[in-house]
């Protein structure tokens, strides 16, 4: 791979190179597909519900309540775990964890991979998570673990989750948390 | 920047851990304290959580010492070098830049004129914090001009006289006659005086000192970033011996920088009548 040239520096099979691209605006990622967003956020909600120990990572942009946003996000985000039935693992900063993290009750974008073996993760949503950690942890994620990854991105998304959600605001969220609802009265949950 | 970017949204709080928990309510400050200072380290939460130097080794102290002296953390961003000291600052909680070795001057240059510009209303002070390889030898050129250009940042050098990091070879701050493991013949020069071409190249303010006494440190720390807030580059050199590399035990640093306090780290210090007067100023307002 090294010597394949400046695309092949990462050791990880990344998605690019795979010719996948981040979905253009007003729609979602889902795998190698890119497709409405309804779609996607009901496949989303669908994952979540079905996997095993299904797990919402915060990043700070949602821990910290630094303005209005963020204090509306963490709102919603709660709900959105209720509404899921998953556990809420925080990624709070990206200083790495000297001497081990303690993978159990935390996740850093340095070896983000710990704490989904350790709890046995078998879908994931990043949120708030700044892009250019996102990009690292969902790298590692996807060579390392069998995890269907979901990037909750309030940018242009991640080409490195299983499935990429752009553009998620409190309004982007509100809509998922309804159908979210809906897939899971439907899936008799 | 104000410290309600730390504050835990209330739905996330029992998910955090404990030492973020600590970090919101129990880290000091410029808006929960006047005065921060090395007196509040036992009590207060530190803003270095952990670090991966020797056991023993000074720095780590000594950098324990700086952090607690800031006068306004969260508007502080600290400009390090590759070196021993930059294995702490990963695990600092503030901003903090790591510049390639021996460029840091000139990074925090840069990042300094820039928040000026950016932040007009809101004082931001910039530290340099990086070791005598950085600072006195492979980096003495950025160092310097930083000083002849007259930049508004603090220029903190941990004086281990050694490269440490990479295993013990000779830098302009080693003695002379000393030998390393990477420098079998021994030096063949003096040390080099940087506190003195500091003041020559137009540091404000200027000091030669041992990490031996906190409060010592503490002080200068505090009086060196104001200085350059207000009228431009200060430097302060502070000798954090290697214990390593000098074959002391983990217990014995603070020995070493005591016998070194009256030799060649006997207080130098330079204080330009200019910073006299802001000093004295400061000192009547209470900020000092
Ligand atoms: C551009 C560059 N040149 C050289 C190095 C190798 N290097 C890493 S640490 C170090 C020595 C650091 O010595 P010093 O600044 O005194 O810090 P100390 O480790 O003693 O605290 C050197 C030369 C590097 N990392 N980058
Ligand atoms: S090698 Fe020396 S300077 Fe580096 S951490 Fe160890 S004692 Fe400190
Ligand atoms: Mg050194």
């Amino acid at each position: 791979m090294a010597n394949q040239g400046p695309a092949y520096y990462s050791p990880y099979p990344t998605a690019v190179y795979e010719g996948i691209i981040t979905p253009p605006e007003g729609k979602a990622l889902l795998l190698t597909k890119v497709v409405d967003e309804e779609t996607a956020m009901r496949e989303v909600a669908r994952v979540m519900l079905t996997s095993e120990n299904a797990t919402i990572f915060p990043g700070p942009q949602v821990l910290y309540g630094y303005n209005e946003e963020a204090k509306k996000k963490a709102k919603l985000i709660k709900e959105m775990s209720e509404v899921l039935n998953a556990k809420m693992i925080p990624m709070y900063d990206y200083r790495p964890k000297y001497p081990k993290i303690d993978a159990e009750v935390e996740i850093n974008p340095n070896h983000p991979n710990l704490t989904i073996w350790h709890n046995n993760i078998k879908a994931a949503i990043f949120i708030g998570v700044h892009c250019h950690y996102a990009n690292v942890a969902l790298k590692i994620v996807r060579c390392e673990t069998d995890c269907y990854t979901i990037a909750m991105c309030g940018l242009s998304g991640h080409e490195d989750a299983m499935a990429t959600l752009r553009d998620m605001h409190s309004h982007e969220l509100e809509k998922f948390i309804k159908i979210a609802r809906e897939v899971k009265s439907e899936l008799k949950l | 920047m104000g410290t309600h970017i730390y504050k835990i949204n209330p739905e996330f709080r029992d998910i955090m851990p404990k030492e973020i928990i600590d970090l919101e309510e129990n880290a000091t400050w410029s808006d929960t304290t006047d005065k921060r200072g090395i007196k509040e380290l036992p009590e207060t939460k530190e803003l270095l959580e952990e670090h991966s130097l020797c056991a023993g080794c000074p720095e780590a102290a000594a950098l324990r010492y700086v952090l607690a002296a800031l006068p306004k953390p969260e508007d502080t961003v600290i400009v390090n070098s590759t070196g021993c000291t930059s294995l702490m600052f990963p695990h600092i909680a503030l901003h903090t830049v790591h510049s390639l070795f021996g460029n840091q001057n000139a990074v925090a240059t840069g990042i300094k004129r820039v928040l000026d510009w950016r932040f007009p209303d809101i004082e931001k002070d910039v530290v340099v914090l990086a070791g005598d390889g950085a600072t006195v030898d492979i980096g003495l050129d950025y160092t310097l001009q930083s000083f002849f250009r007259q930049e508004n940042i603090t220029t903190i050098c941990f004086d281990n006289e050694v490269y440490a990091n990479t295993g013990g070879q000779e830098s302009g701050a080693t003695p002379k006659g000393q030998v390393f493991k990477m420098a079998p013949t021994g030096k063949k020069f003096e040390k080099v005086k940087m506190w003195e071409l500091a003041v020559t190249s137009g540091c404000h303010y200027s000091m030669n000192m041992t990490a031996s006494a906190p409060k010592a440190v503490a002080k200068a720390v505090r009086e060196a970033i104001f200085v350059a807030r207000y009228l431009g580059p200060t430097f302060l050199n502070i000798y954090t011996p290697c214990i390593l590399e000098i074959g002391l035990n983990a217990n014995e640093g603070l020995r070493e920088m005591k016998e070194q306090d009256k030799e060649r780290f006997a207080a130098f210090k330079f204080v330009s009548p200019e910073a006299e007067e802001l000093l004295a100023k400061l000192k009547e307002e209470g900020r000092l």
